[in-house]
């Protein structure tokens, strides 16, 4: 993938994300939060899902222990996704430590997607970057106007996200080692659905990582 | 929502990422396990596309969002790009959903 091929997809990506950003900042108003509650989310917790999930549980009228709970189980995958790309992101404490806060699903799948360490550093960065502005500026536009788009599952936005996935795990998928990986951790992840919390299942699909390394160690096929 | 929530998940969220990223990268453990960690991205995204597409509040919920997943695989296994991937999988879902 070129340079300019993933900036342009960061992009698209972050026009995505910024209809998510103000499906959460009209959910964080009707959780009782103010526009500065959702700003201080997006801006520093900065992980989608975390703060649906904990916006979400406050607005159904659940405990706030258990909102912080599943937003923390949900977070957590970012640390396993910060593990694997911290022999790509490269530079000085400072410049890792703010690399950090832009380690989420979609700044990780860009990153893989590359043909190499170059690339992938720079799609990282590009696609971290966009993001961000852009679920900013939903969130603002959201927890200030309300919801101006209309449901973003009408025209299959909800779907965008795992197919914008799955484009960008195609260079995986096409190893040995990576499709093991993604086969394994999917089942996993199915069969945990029913029965664990959210957050859960994504992070017991990492054990797939673990089945891949096995079966493939010896072979020394990528 | 209070501020303590908002900082208490903020100040998470940046721990997990930033123990991932920069505080065990130089662990004898991780070192060792580098071959291993590359395998961790397509493992667990996968396990993240199952949950988008099909959890719900009932635990497995099969919908549109599936057909349009898989309408999303059958595009990656041609190479399609990126975009047109996106495309097929929301036109798909978004379609099936106007017809039911």
């Amino acid at each position: 993938m070129s340079r300019r091929s993933h900036v342009r997809d960061a992009l698209a990506i972050g026009l995505g994300v910024a209809v998510f950003g103000m499906a959460f900042g009209v959910l964080t108003i009707q959780a009782g939060g103010t526009v500065w509650h959702a700003m201080a989310l997006s801006l520093l917790t900065f992980t989608g899902g975390s703060q649906f999930a904990l916006a979400g549980v406050i607005q159904a009228g659940g405990s706030v222990a258990t909102a912080l709970t599943g937003a923390i189980l949900l977070a957590l995958r970012n640390g396993v996704y910060g593990l694997a790309l911290s022999s790509t992101i490269t530079g000085g404490l400072g410049r890792r430590m703010l690399a950090a806060h832009f380690v989420i699903d979609e700044s990780t799948a860009m990153a893989i997607a590359q043909p190499d360490p170059e690339q992938a550093q720079s799609a990282f960065w590009t696609t971290g970057l966009s993001l961000f502005v852009f679920w900013n500026v939903g969130t603002v536009i959201g927890a200030l106007g309300g919801n101006v788009l209309g449901d973003p599952a009408g025209v299959g936005l909800d779907v965008a996200f795992p197919a914008g996935f799955l484009a960008l795990m195609g260079p995986a998928l096409r190893t040995r080692a990576g499709a093991i990986a993604a086969a394994v951790g999917a089942a996993i992840a199915l069969v945990a659905l029913p029965t664990t919390s959210p957050g859960v299942p994504v992070l017991l699909a990492a054990a797939g990582a673990f089945v891949a390394h096995v079966l493939t160690r010896d072979s020394g096929a990528p | 929502m209070t501020w303590a929530v908002v900082l208490g998940l903020s100040a998470a969220a940046y721990l997990a990422k930033v123990i991932g990223l920069v505080a065990l990268r130089d662990a004898r453990l991780v070192r060792r396990a580098v071959p291993l960690l590359r395998h961790l991205p397509p493992a667990v995204l996968a396990g993240l596309v199952i949950v988008q597409t099909m959890g719900g509040t009932g635990g497995i919920e099969v919908d549109a969002r599936l057909a349009g997943l898989a309408a999303a695989g059958v595009a990656v296994w041609r190479r399609a790009p990126f975009l047109v991937v996106v495309a097929v999988a929301a036109a798909v879902t978004a379609g099936l959903r106007a017809l039911t």
